[in-house]
């Protein structure tokens, strides 16, 4: 492994072969939001809410192998916006009431919105697609209205579990995860799956049966600290 | 907004539930220094039902989701300089718009009305008829963010907002220095 | 009764399936062939045959279902025993696919997308068929037929309702003719000018004789020098792409024929691959003699399973000729073999990336790059991916040398290029000319005068108005796959936009936000224009939201799918300006009441007392 080192807006970040530019910013300090990726996880590179300039081209920063000497744009107003409309664009083909989304306060949907200061959700048509609840499974339930389609319970169950107890159907807007099976109770899933965990869905689609709204308004993950601020504090130690 | 005279406000509450206009009341004491600078028009609080005269503000809870929320709406796009949509039901629909989504049939609103009124699993209605008093305004087949029957110029987020973005924000417009929201003020919820 | 989509597999069915999986030794990598003959077999994918197949080729149902519900051949409900696929590109509306759809309607007693009480006939819309020199065109089963009207769409459903079977729509002796004469007794050619490259006399020539005398980088050389760059629109130079493979550390590596001509607009591939399949396939064994390949895949598009019996013909006498198989003409150590791998309805396999994925058994969704597939491709091994024309093209450099080729074009595009001209002109068909060649000169040749915008590329191209009609086909101005749509004065550019839109939302793979979320988006605003429901804004945010999707898009796909927009955009702006409602008194013009209520009107039976302003009378 040989070092090398490159810069995110202007700061100097050192990298090792073969790693993405987002590795090597989390090691920085440096935190590119992202929805899809997650630590642990296989990079998927599919929200593009990641979306960085890479020597003036767009790249998506969980996939991009970074290299050296290479010029990285991240926090640009045009950046940001552009990561605005993907989060946007998120919000408004799903149906997501955070009012009453148990996941409020620690949805990483949310979160994002509010880091990118997305005050209006107003510029789309929002697209209120018909999306079914699978409540079969004794402890565990599924809300696809506020599905994302980020995939990360699919490759938690199949790297971690080892399971496959999800996957991707269908094409284009009306691509969804569903479960291997008529419906959860179906499956393998179990309530002690890593897929399941609260670290794995961003947002409020898988549902662990009875401990919804636990966590009073206030001490919820993000009514503290803005989405990322946990990869941005091992800059400042 | 001149200085001789106190800015001129107006609210009202569309296809809402009332609580973004209770969360104006958790401006608390500092209701006291913003009613220094501002008279209540047309409003619930005031209970004044019409515009008496043009507004510099008009606050708006709640979407559309009938023709006289449609009505109330442009009345006050046309009465008031500055048009605020206050809280989720105005911003994009909010709980009420929940019926767009499950509405996918031809014949959507008739499906809803039905569910609602006659064939829900837990509705206990014997006189099995949907309610149409002469006075009810008629339903719209899908419930609007305010943005698409009129303009707006600001959004207050929140469910609802509290209130201190509420305060910030009219305090921010009536000395003209409002430059957009703090990020931790920023909620959905 | 039990319905349809829950009921059990009989036991022919299992066994029916079983031995499809078996003819593929039950790989996984052969998904797209084993569910392409069951939908053939029993006119579905039920999901016990989904949990049978995941059984027999080792994995989840979940993951054979990905790949079921991504095709749009590949059906999750049943099927009549003959499909009829009615072509909706909008050239086959504009040449009257609206009263041919009526007929066939009212024939089978049926709308699109149903079929017929008894389960012999569904009748379904398709995006292009690749027919738009013959519109309005369908496909029936494996047939393709073209050039259809009214009448003969009610013969069609008399004669298949009369027992016949589809090929006998073609011919009463249809098994008798040769491959050849069946591909072009359903599809007529139209060759309109051979150039010198790939149509005219002699050009059926390939340099494979020539190839076998070089060492492979001096094929590749030869490549280079023509200065050869793929012909599916995206112009990569060839030449280098062979030596980035070649070049890779690998074992085996792979020769893939992109044959998914998508792009709405574009048939010439259909052409070469009926009249030159010969030199097609000979490109591809002189592309794995330079690269050191011992596997091809040809890979052609569902809507074009009419030509594969060609195709296997050509590969079978290839074989019994010594120009494929075990040593090639002699040549020791000199393997080669291709197998013909069918899509299944998805123009996003036309992507690099997607096409490989779908030769792997998955879904075609795109492959993150790096690693780019020259390096890692197919199955992660180094892959080389051209066009058929490209291919066709290498044929005839090493059959006349880099310099021949090099000569014709102009600066930064060499050689011929293939045309592939429909809509409004009297001669629609392929026109093999020189790059550099204005639009107005084609368009004379075609008999287009009368044209007001041409969709050069297809789709994804780009629109143009009169006054660039001087402007040059060719890499260095206009580039193009081929695809030259006419339209004239009369048509309406903003219902050939939502069509284009309407296409790109039905392709998108889905897999990335921009792409998924953002034709949609497009696809409703430009709706919002032709209702006459925009706002003068709307235009801004036209061109703010396709920069997101072109600047946040994975795969070329999102990239060129706003295309169709931006150039309108630029090229026929009164198109747009015309058709926004400003607001009154910051009220919106673009929010109708009236229709917002009548719903609610009819079912309380009375009228407002707000806005019906005759409620007093």
């Amino acid at each position: 492994m040989t070092g090398f080192s490159f810069t995110i807006d202007g700061v100097a970040v050192t990298a090792e072969d073969g790693e993405t530019i987002m590795e090597a910013a989390d090691a920085a300090g440096i935190y590119i939001p992202r929805l899809c990726d997650h630590e642990g996880l296989r990079h998927q590179g599919s929200c593009r809410v990641c979306t960085v300039k890479a020597g003036g081209r767009s790249v998506s920063a969980c996939t991009q192998p970074a290299q050296a000497g290479q010029v990285v744009e991240n926090e640009t107003p045009h950046i940001t916006k552009l990561r605005r409309d993907l989060v946007e664009m998120l919000f408004h083909e799903g149906n997501h009431l955070c009012p009453i989304c148990e996941a409020s306060g620690n949805c990483e949907l949310q979160a994002m919105a509010y880091r990118l200061d997305m005050t209006a959700p107003t510029k789309f048509p929002y697209l209120e697609p018909c999306r079914p609840l699978d409540a079969s499974h004794p402890d565990i339930a599924l809300d696809t209205n506020r599905c994302i389609t980020c995939g990360r319970c699919i490759r938690a169950s199949q790297e971690i579990d080892g399971k496959g107890v999800f996957g991707y159907v269908g094409r284009g807007i009306h691509r969804r995860v569903a479960v291997n099976g008529a419906d959860l109770a179906d499956t393998d899933a179990a309530i002690t799956d890593f897929a399941i965990s609260k670290d794995v869905c961003p947002v409020g689609c898988i549902i662990r049966k009875g401990i919804g709204f636990a966590t009073p308004i206030g001490e919820r993950e993000f009514d503290s600290g803005l989405i990322g601020h946990k990869i941005e504090e091992k800059k400042r130690d | 907004m001149t200085e001789q005279r106190k800015a001129r406000i107006a609210t009202a509450s569309l296809a809402g539930c009332f609580g973004c206009h209770m969360a104006i009341l958790d401006i608390d004491e500092r209701l006291i220094e913003l009613m220094k600078l501002v008279d209540v028009d047309r409003s619930p609080l005031t209970d004044i039902k019409r515009f008496t005269r043009r507004c510099d503000i008009g606050i708006i809870e709640g979407g559309c989701c009938n023709e006289e929320n449609v009505h109330v709406l442009r009345d006050f796009r046309r009465n008031c300089d500055v048009l605020i949509a206050l809280g989720q039901c105005a911003i994009m629909g909010g709980l009420p718009a929940m019926r767009n989504a499950i509405m996918h049939s031809d014949a959507p609103l008739r499906e809803c009305l039905d569910e609602a009124y006659i064939t829900g699993r837990y509705i206990r209605n014997t006189t099995h008829n949907i309610p149409n008093d002469p006075a009810l305004p008629l339903l719209l087949d899908e419930v609007y963010p305010c943005s698409e029957v009129v303009e707006i110029d600001y959004n207050i987020p929140g469910c609802a907002p509290s209130g201190d973005v509420i305060y910030e924000t009219l305090a921010g417009l009536l000395s003209g220095k409002f430059r957009g929201f703090e990020r931790d003020k920023i909620r959905f919820d | 009764m039990e319905p349809a989509t829950t009921r059990h597999l009989r036991p022919d069915e299992i066994a029916q399936i079983g031995a499809i999986c078996d003819a593929v030794g039950n790989d996984p990598h052969r998904m797209l062939d084993i569910l392409l003959s069951v939908q053939d077999e029993c006119r579905w994918i039920a999901p016990d045959a989904m949990q049978l197949i995941a059984d027999r080729t080792g994995l989840s149902r979940i993951a054979v279902e990905g790949v079921a519900s991504f095709y749009a051949f590949l059906s999750q409900t049943p099927k009549g025993r003959v499909t009829i696929r009615l072509c909706d590109d909008i050239i086959d509306r504009f040449a009257g696919m609206p009263q041919v759809v009526a007929a066939f309607e009212t024939a089978l007693g049926i709308k699109v997308g149903e079929t017929t009480p008894d389960g012999a006939i569904s009748l379904d819309y398709t995006a292009c068929i690749g027919m738009c020199d013959q519109a309005p065109a369908a496909m029936v089963n494996d047939v393709v037929l073209t050039k259809l009207t009214p009448d003969r769409g009610a013969e069609i459903v008399a004669a298949l309702q009369a027992g016949q079977r589809p090929e006998d729509l073609i011919s009463d002796h249809f098994a008798n003719l040769t491959p050849h004469d069946r591909a072009t007794r359903q599809v007529e050619n139209n060759i309109r000018h051979a150039g010198a490259v790939l149509l005219g006399p002699g050009s059926d020539r390939a340099g494979l004789e020539n190839a076998l005398t070089m060492t492979p980088d001096q094929i590749i050389g030869q490549i280079e020098a023509s200065g050869l760059r793929g012909c599916g629109g995206a112009g990569f130079p060839t030449g280098r792409k062979w030596r980035i493979a070649a070049n890779a550390e690998a074992d085996r590596r792979i020769i893939i024929c992109n044959a998914d001509e998508g792009e709405p607009g574009t048939f010439k591939d259909r052409v070469l691959l009926t009249e030159r399949p010969h030199l097609l396939i000979e490109g591809m064994t002189i592309a794995a003699r330079a690269v050191g390949a011992r596997e091809g895949i040809l890979y052609l598009r569902g809507e074009y399973v009419y030509l594969r019996a060609l195709i296997e013909e050509t590969l079978e006498d290839r074989r019994n000729r010594g120009l494929l198989g075990q040593g090639i003409q002699g040549q020791d150590g000199f393997d080669f073999d291709i197998r013909l791998q069918m899509g299944a309805g998805a123009y996003i396999c036309g992507e690099e990336g997607a096409l490989i994925s779908s030769c792997e058994g998955l879904p075609g969704e795109p492959k993150t790059r790096p690693p780019f597939p020259a390096v890692q491709g197919y199955l992660g091994l180094p892959t080389v991916v051209n066009n058929v024309e490209t291919f066709c093209n290498a044929a005839r450099v090493l059959d006349q040398g880099a310099q021949w080729f090099f000569d014709m074009g102009t600066e930064q595009s060499h050689g011929t290029k293939l045309f592939s001209v429909s809509g409004d002109c009297l001669n629609p068909g392929i026109y093999e000319l020189p790059y550099g060649l204005s639009v107005r000169d084609l368009l004379v040749m075609a008999g287009a005068e009368d044209a007001a915008a041409v969709a050069v590329g297809g789709a994804s191209g780009t629109m143009i108005a009169r006054d660039q009609f001087d402007r040059r086909f060719g890499f260095d101005d206009l580039s193009t796959g081929g695809a030259v749509v006419v339209f004239n004065g009369q048509r309406n550019i903003l219902e050939i936009v939502e069509y284009y839109m309407s296409f790109f939302v039905h392709e998108s793979c889905g897999y990335c936000t921009p792409c998924r979320v953002g034709n949609v988006f497009l696809q409703k605003a430009i709706g919002k224009f032709r209702q006459g429901l925009a706002n003068p804004e709307d235009i801004d945010y036209l061109k703010d939201l396709s920069g997101t999707i072109i600047e946040t898009s994975r795969c070329g796909l999102g990239t060129t799918s706003p295309n169709p927009i931006l150039s309108t955009l630029e090229n026929f702006p009164l198109v747009y300006a015309a058709m926004v409602k400003p607001s009154q008194d910051r009220i919106r013009a673009s929010f109708d009441i009236q229709s917002a209520i009548d719903s609610a009107r009819h079912l309380a039976k009375r009228r407002s007392t707000i806005f019906d302003e005759d409620f007093s009378k």
